[in-house]
């Protein structure tokens, strides 16, 4: 029995859904062999792209630097194992319209060798101070695991104004089929913990609670015996009610905590940090151990998969390989999807890498993936019921579709998180989803249009204000000098006159005096 | 290995519009079933004419405005409709009657403003609306249906009476209802005691229409037990009514009816789960469906006690139909992480 002693809070709306996790949890993670090719995306991050520090040719160490980090919103990528760098190209990458990016193509020598890469550990964290670890876990390319991929320093950047209360873990796994924060509670409980600590210190809190839905038994478990073995008062588990979309961040904080997160705005803001438990293991093993982020557990699943599983995967990986190890395709394999099947990217090609954002290789059959043709809204409401975000997704559907984006923003589209709640139950099987990503990607190109066209209009408005002063400055100078040659004309120039005439017989007079002195002294 | 695109998500769930509406027309099966006990062919002449014509009707706007016709024709949106106005208008109802109502059902209410979804009134209230506004004698000479007389009605004589006209005597066997019944004898100022007298009256309302009532009200706790409908609507327009009946019931009950000859008597339960629940023209915020049928229930007593029609059901849905836009925009729920909900 899980006992949990805590309140917790109910979130609006969610879904009962078909889990299908017990297909790949009942086996031990399995670390992969080496693929013949690794594909190393540069960007892996929310946030702008590293600069690369390797070329074509190069041989690299496994854990070292192969694209920088120095500047605003950059996490760096290291390489996954040792070998040699075979090119530097553009290649297909896990995105939603199926775009290309620069990506370091590394071809691995097999012998896993670190040379001198991993970086200093600091053994005891708590004699080290909260700015330096945040460089280390900036420095070691450490982004939020759960599939937002937000750099976990700038997440632990917290301003002093507002005490951060409570550290919240999300270990919900709330998505069907995904299985790998799962096994990792099951199976590094304690690093975990370790990595929790870590960030308690550097946030400076006194509470964590660890969230995790009820449907994983074995997890709450060994996390609790951790937290039991390591003695640890100030970290809680807590026992969540298995229902989608609890996983999310903001839903999430709602269970936990009661609070909510401002529309808009930052978990920071009501006195709370949340991180991910993969997040966690990895800011451990950066902090103590001086291993950057270069693999991380994933499941591959599905019934169009042979042997679902979880696996150890180094960064880069291919997709193909992956599957290769989870006993290949099923006859029955129809979609490959990077994630869950409620809110995962859909993939062309197998040949795409796994990267820091991927937990799970989710291979699908028909039957999972039929689409109805769409009938029109009835607005049973069904949507409503169900959104967790207690937004009216047949209203937000119906402004979107009409392009009245206006509208869409006022019934709050972009506090729509996209979970895919209101899609599922729709009996007219409307894709609503891609409604509200269009109305947010039209409203999000039409600000920035409208931000350029302002810059151009302030542009604009300040060379005419120019011009117009620069005339007028000449127009008063002109007036000036007028006024001068007018104050001349009148009793300036006879004044100048008589100072003149006057100046003149002074010199005059002078002439004459030394006249008359120098006859005197002759005389 | 190369892979079709798609967006997310890639699962939806099993509910369907033709599901939801086969499991309202499921739902109407027990009033429908203690109707036809009451008035046998007439009521089956009722409903087989008024499918028929929805779905023709259905068909041929299809077809005009080059619509896909077969998942639009098999979504069950028309039978839903037609059923309701069948089981609405009085039995052995004549074919032009039926007919006539169906083309101001599904021609003008829902096709006409664009066919399933984007209907602004409930079509089958305005198609029965359009008939008593137009034809009340037609629409008001319920047959009698105490003696069971027109149960045994034969098929010949029932297709004669709607298809041909009918019988000079049909007017001695029809009856005024319950509704009916009370108002007019009120407006000759007998007391209720007084009119209950005369043997029609059941323990909650008119002995007939109050088994009808049970029937609709059988099927919508179905529905709400389904799922199919929320509990917000069928509440507030019953306790809404019932509120309005009580305060002046208590105030003198020999001249208004009780609460429950309210509830049991016309459409009272077959709108409140089945007419006002229609999602298309009802309001979808769960605060706004609180307003909308609590005003539909209000009108509904207004109507039938101060107004000049019996029942008022009809009336008091169209009128609240078009309040929908405006009690939605104002009931928004409260968005996470926002303060207070719009308006």
């Amino acid at each position: 029995m899980i006992q949990t002693l805590r309140k917790l809070w109910r979130n609006p709306g969610g879904l009962h859904l078909d889990y299908h996790k017990e297909i790949s949890n009942t086996k031990p993670v399995v670390h992969v062999p080496l693929a013949d090719e690794l594909i190393i995306p540069l960007q892996q991050h929310t946030g702008y792209k590293p600069t690369l520090t390797v070329a074509v040719g190069d041989y690299v160490y496994k854990g070292q630097e192969i694209a920088s980090h120095t500047g605003f919103m950059k996490v760096p990528v290291h390489a996954s194992t040792s070998g040699t760098i075979t090119a530097i190209e553009e290649r297909p990458i896990a995105h939603p319209s199926g775009l290309s990016d620069l990506c370091v193509v590394l071809k691995p020598d097999g012998k896993d060798d670190w040379g001198n890469a991993r970086l200093s550990p600091y053994p005891d964290y708590t004699q080290v101070d909260g700015e330096t670890l945040r460089l280390r876990i900036c420095a070691a390319g450490i982004v939020g695991m759960g599939g937002a991929v937000f750099p976990s320093a700038i997440k632990l950047n917290v301003h002093d104004n507002i005490p951060i209360e409570t550290l919240v873990i999300n270990g919900a796994e709330c998505e069907p089929y995904i299985t790998c924060d799962d096994m990792l509670m099951r199976e590094q409980p304690e690093e975990i913990l370790r990595g929790v600590q870590i960030m308690m210190h550097i946030i400076n809190t006194q509470h964590a609670l660890i969230g995790i839905e009820d449907n994983k038994p074995e997890a709450i478990a060994a996390m609790q015996a951790a937290v039991a073995s390591l003695g640890e008062r100030r970290i809680e588990i807590a026992a969540i009610p298995t229902l989608y979309p609890s996983g999310s961040e903001k839903q999430l904080i709602k269970i936990l905590t009661g609070k909510e997160v401002p529309s808009g705005g930052r978990p920071a803001q009501v006195g709370i940090v949340c991180h991910n438990p993969a997040t966690a293991r990895a800011i451990y093993r950066a902090v103590v151990l001086g291993e950057p982020l270069i693999d991380r557990y994933l499941t591959v699943t599905g019934k169009g998969v042979a042997e679902p599983c979880n696996l150890e995967v180094p960064l880069g990986t291919p997709v193909q390989h992956l599957i290769e190890q989870a006993g290949g395709y099923t006859a029955a394999a129809k979609r490959l999807a990077m994630g869950g099947p409620m809110m995962g990217i859909s993939l062309q090609s197998d040949q795409i890498p796994a990267v820091k954002a991927t937990n799970c290789i989710l291979v699908s059959d028909v039957a999972e993936t039929e689409q109805q043709t769409a009938l029109p809204c009835i607005r049973c409401g069904r949507c409503a019921e169900s959104c967790p975000a207690s937004l009216l997704p047949q209203q937000l559907y119906w402004y979107a579709r009409s392009r009245d984006f206006d509208k869409a923003e006022q019934y709050h589209l972009f506090d729509c998180i996209e979970c895919g709640c209101c899609a599922y139950v729709c009996p007219s099987h409307i894709k609503l989803v891609d409604y509200y990503r269009f109305a947010k990607a039209e409203i999000r190109s039409q600000r920035e249009a409208k931000a350029k066209a302002d810059l151009a209009r302030e542009r604009h408005e300040f060379h005419l204000e120019r011009i117009e002063r620069a005339k007028r400055e000449k127009a008063e100078k002109l007036a000036k000098h007028k006024e001068q040659a007018k104050t001349n004309t009148d009793d300036g120039k006879k004044a100048a006159i008589q100072a003149a005439l006057e100046r003149a017989k002074a010199k005059k007079a002078d002439a004459a005096a030394a006249q008359t002195a120098n006859g005197e002294t002759s005389a | 290995m190369m892979f079709n695109k798609r967006t997310s998500p890639y699962v939806t769930g099993k509910q369907d519009v033709s599901v939801i509406m086969r499991q309202v027309l499921y739902a109407l099966v027990p009033g429908t079933l203690v109707l036809i006990w009451y008035f046998g062919w007439g009521m089956i002449s009722n409903l087989l004419l008024a499918i028929v014509f929805a779905e023709l009707l259905e068909w041929g706007m299809l077809t005009l405005r080059q619509r896909p016709v077969r998942p639009f024709l098999s979504d069950y949106s028309a039978v839903v409709t037609a059923w309701l106005l069948a089981v609405a208008m009085p039995a052995f109802a004549p074919w032009w009657l039926i007919a006539l109502a169906m083309v101001f059902a599904v021609v003008i209410a829902k096709h006409l403003y664009g066919g399933l979804g984007y209907n602004p009134f409930n079509p089958a209230m305005i198609g029965y609306a359009a008939m008593l506004v137009s034809y009340p004698v037609q629409m008001t000479i319920w047959p009698a249906p105490l003696d069971f007389s027109f149960a045994h009605i034969g098929l010949g004589q029932a297709v004669q009476q709607v298809f041909a006209g009918g019988s000079q005597s049909w007017d001695a066997l029809t009856a005024a209802t319950p509704l009916d019944a009370v108002k007019v004898n009120l407006g000759l100022h007998k007391t209720l005691n007084e009119i209950y007298a005369n043997g029609q009256f059941g323990l909650l309302a008119g002995q007939a229409w109050q088994w009808v009532s049970m029937g609709w009200l059988l099927g919508g706790l179905w529905l709400l037990w389904q799922r199919i409908i929320s509990w917000h609507i069928p509440v507030a327009l019953l306790g809404s009514l019932a509120l309005m009946a009580g305060i002046f019931w208590m105030i003198n009950p020999q001249v208004y009816a009780s609460p429950l000859f309210h509830l049991f008597s016309g459409a009272a339960m077959l709108g409140a789960f089945f007419i006002a629940t229609d999602p298309v023209s009802a309001s979808t915020t769960p605060l706004g469906k609180l307003y909308y049928a609590g005003g539909i229930g209000a009108f509904t007593y207004i109507i039938r006690t101060w107004g000049g029609y019996p029942d008022a059901v009809a009336f008091s849905v169209i009128m609240l139909n078009m309040a929908v836009p405006l009690i939605d925009y104002y009931t928004q729920p409260r968005v996470y992480g926002t303060k207070r909900q719009q308006g």
